[in-house]
């Protein structure tokens, strides 16, 4: 093996590529073009999940593939897509988070808590941990725990129970945001007056300066403290 | 542990040392003046080599970021003569192209206001810079805070080169959206009695960005998308636009989607077409890495122009001053301004703060550039590259001791994957391409020069003239999305659009031929090449 390459298996045929590569620029480099299993590249999309098994060790691994840096003898596969049960819903309609909960997703008492989704989020989330909190009514608990979310399937693939855990959360998060946070006032206030054109004349005044009293203001402005 | 490499320790002792000084120390502002000064010497956008002129088209004669001038001057992808345009696969009101923040607000507000509506996307929906956006959404909701003074950060940010109008609404509709999204049920931080939490960015005088923690443009994304599926709006999937359908009169009639998959064109008539396709991040401006997602080849701008619309400041590229240097397999990736908002700073590898950390990004990053490029005090990897400290656990001195984890989880999550510890050390950075300050002409109902034709967000031009501020992007893509659906739907109220031709592509292949240019290159580019030569030469085709 030439120096400074390391094997990996990709749907079990073999390759030797630059070490420090993460998985996503190891397959670039391979010569696969990405269409499908490769989004943001940044870690915020979900799109490049993926499974793998190191030689030898039976315990299955998740990554995505942008963000993980390749090892020796990782046998990988994409899993780029993964159906889901989504509940299509009003939420100005609705004023019960529980019974909407359970008539949408009635699959969620089948959750039994063996705990695989929490094996498998690349994020490092406990979906079993959000569905319970989902379960007992601690809305805002589930929302706290689901929220960084990447909505990449993998929880979907392994549960048991057939949930889709992450559309779950969203809904939870979505009607708890909306009905159940005290409203900020501030915003209401501002928008009323927005509403009723009380700033229509200031936006007016400072659109129309001239090129140079629009600079001059510029520099004169005052700051909030850091 | 230190998360970094012995040679960087030494630098990494000097920031420790500095920081009590740092903490008191206080860098005031440039003056427009020097800004504009500091820009010329540093910023990319100057460089003779980032910027070339068009030679065919509305814009012809202007100078344009020299990588897209390359696929403005290239053929279509398909061959006008051999596309049968009465085999009609869809026939809607509304065609948006775009799956990202823009493209969905649109969407959503045209169907709101009656439309029957198509949405076609190239890669999944959501796909988009919008997921990735990390700090948050500006808008002027404080009581110390008014649009007015909004306007004025916005424009001198832009260098005073923005179109006013489109500034004016921009503030103005800004906490409306704010509004809108927390309505639709988004997870906006906040106070105790429900308050929403605003931070500093870059350019603003007041603390008026909101944020869902750090991943601000995910949490908009999942939840208008999710919006998108419960009102049934029919979605197609890599599916990207690849040339746009005009009637005998110049009017947009739709638009010809290549299903990537099957590699089939579809085609889609259509009394109107709202692009929000996003920018050119992946055509490496200047050669910089990216921040952006995979699609973001600037799609939207090509078929818009080869149509006839104007584009506006198209040679202004944003460099966002922190990229991640290190880790190498992190390199060009965002770290949100935020974490500047919240008092981290800047410092060279003399633990020296070189600028004010919340001057605007083209200053900021013009900064750091002179500070490594002239000055030769950056801080050196293993890897032969050269960064700047972001120095992050003042973020916790200055807050709290939980202040970085509660905000700022992702990128202590990231981080801490590679050993690096964000809390105890600094993040090493350097500039990166982040975002397209120009695009398409528009006034403040989304319209373009060509009618019919309607753009939001990235690909949009006019609003953030030459340089955006940090906020002001996530606001843009709802504020025009929303716009741009409403005022659609009055047009094509009214507009008798004719039966769809390919004209226009035929006359811009004869405007090459006349400019003598002569080219086997076609466009939009889709998705970007990072195929190996040595691969290449092997397919031998």
């Amino acid at each position: 093996m030439a120096e400074g390459l390391i094997p990996i298996y990709v749907m079990g045929k073999r390759y030797e590529v630059p070490e420090g590569f993460t998985i996503m620029k190891a397959m670039e480099w391979i010569g696969y073009k990405y269409t499908r299993g490769c989004g943001c590249r940044g870690g915020f999309c979900g799109a490049c999940s993926t499974v793998y098994r190191l030689q030898g060790e039976y315990k299955l691994n998740v990554a995505l593939a942008c963000q993980t840096t390749i090892t020796p003898n990782m046998y990988l596969t994409q899993i780029p897509f993964y159906p889901a049960q989504k509940a299509l819903y009003d939420l100005d309609k609705m004023d019960n988070l529980a019974k909407a909960l359970l008539e949408m997703y009635p699959e969620i008492s089948k959750c039994v808590g063996c705990g695989a989704c929490a094996k498998v989020c690349p994020q490092k989330l406990r979906p079993i941990d959000y569905i319970a909190a989902a379960l007992r009514g601690e809305w805002e608990k589930a929302a706290e725990l689901s929220f960084d979310c990447i909505m990449c399937g993998l929880c979907a693939s392994r549960c048991t129970g057939e949930l889709t855990p992450y559309n779950i959360a969203l809904f939870v998060r979505r009607f708890f945001c909306k009905h159940g946070r005290p409203k900020p006032e501030h915003l209401i206030k501002r928008n009323t007056d927005i509403r009723a054109g009380k700033f229509d004349q200031a936006i007016k005044a400072v659109a129309a300066l001239s090129d140079a009293d629009l600079r001059k203001k510029y520099d004169a402005r005052d700051f909030e403290k850091l | 542990m230190s998360g970094y490499p012995q040679s960087m320790q030494e630098s990494l002792k000097k920031l420790e040392q500095t920081r009590s000084f740092r903490l008191t120390q206080d860098i005031p502002r440039m003056n427009f003046e020097t800004r504009e000064k500091l820009l010329k010497a540093c910023h990319p956008d100057f460089r003779p080599d980032s910027i070339e002129e068009v030679r065919v088209g509305p814009n012809k004669g202007q100078k344009l970021s020299i990588k897209l001038v390359d696929l403005l001057e290239a053929k279509s992808r398909i061959d006008p003569a051999r596309v049968d345009l009465s085999r009609i696969d869809y026939d809607v009101d509304v065609l948006v192209v775009g799956g990202g923040g823009g493209g969905v607000s649109a969407a959503l507000t045209a169907q709101e206001n009656g439309a029957k509506v198509l949405l076609a996307t190239k890669l999944r929906m959501g796909d988009s810079n919008t997921i990735m956006a990390e700090g948050g959404i500006a808008a002027a909701t404080q009581g110390n805070d008014s649009p007015d003074r909004h306007y004025l950060d916005t424009i001198g940010g832009g260098r005073f080169q923005n179109k006013r109008d489109l500034v004016s609404v921009l503030v103005h509709d800004a906490p409306l959206i704010v509004e809108w999204l927390k309505d639709l049920g988004c997870m906006f931080d906040t106070h105790k009695n429900g308050d929403l939490v605003v931070s500093f960015a870059g350019g603003h005088t007041r603390r008026r960005v909101h944020s869902c923690k750090d991943l601000s443009g995910l949490e908009f994304m999942r939840v208008v998308r999710d919006e998108l599926y419960n009102r049934q709006i029919p979605v197609l999937e890599f599916s990207p636009a690849v040339e746009l359908l005009l009637d005998d009169q110049g009017k947009c009639a739709g638009a010809i989607l290549f299903n990537m998959e099957t590699e089939e064109h579809i085609i889609v008539k259509a009394k109107a077409v709202i692009l929000a396709t996003g920018g050119i991040g992946r055509l490496h401006p200047s050669d910089f890495p990216t921040t952006n997602h995979y699609g973001a080849t600037a799609d939207g701008l090509i078929i818009a122009y080869r149509a006839g619309a104007h584009l506006l400041h198209m040679d202004a590229i944003q460099f966002h001053p922190t990229g991640a240097m290190w880790p190498e397999q992190m390199l060009g990736q965002l770290i949100t301004e935020a974490c500047r908002g919240n008092g981290a700073q800047l410092v060279n590898k003399n633990g020296e703060r070189f600028i004010n950390e919340l001057e605007t990004r083209d200053t900021v990053s013009s900064g750091i550039l002179r500070e490594v490029r002239d000055r030769g005090n950056g801080i050196k990897t293993p890897t032969g590259g050269e960064g700047i400290w972001l120095d992050t656990p003042l973020i916790n001195i200055r807050g709290d001791a939980g202040k970085l984890d509660r905000m700022f989880a992702g990128i202590v999550h990231r981080f801490g994957e590679y050993g690096i510890d964000v809390r105890k050390e600094p993040i090493l950075i350097f500039p990166t391409q982040h975002y397209q300050n120009g695009g398409v002409e528009i006034d403040p109902e989304g319209r373009t020069s060509v009618p019919g034709l309607f753009a939001a967000g990235e690909c949009s031009g006019g609003v953030q003239g030459r340089n955006r501020l940090g906020g002001n992007s996530l606001l843009d893509i709802f504020v025009f999305g929303r716009r741009s659906g409403k005022s659609v739907v009055e047009y094509i109220n009214k507009a008798k659009v004719g039966k769809p031709t390919l004209q226009h592509v035929v006359d811009y292949h004869k405007q090459l031929d006349a400019a003598g240019i002569k080219t086997n290159k076609t466009s939009p580019l889709l998705l970007p090449d990072y195929i190996r030569d040595e691969v290449k030469e092997r397919r031998y085709n």
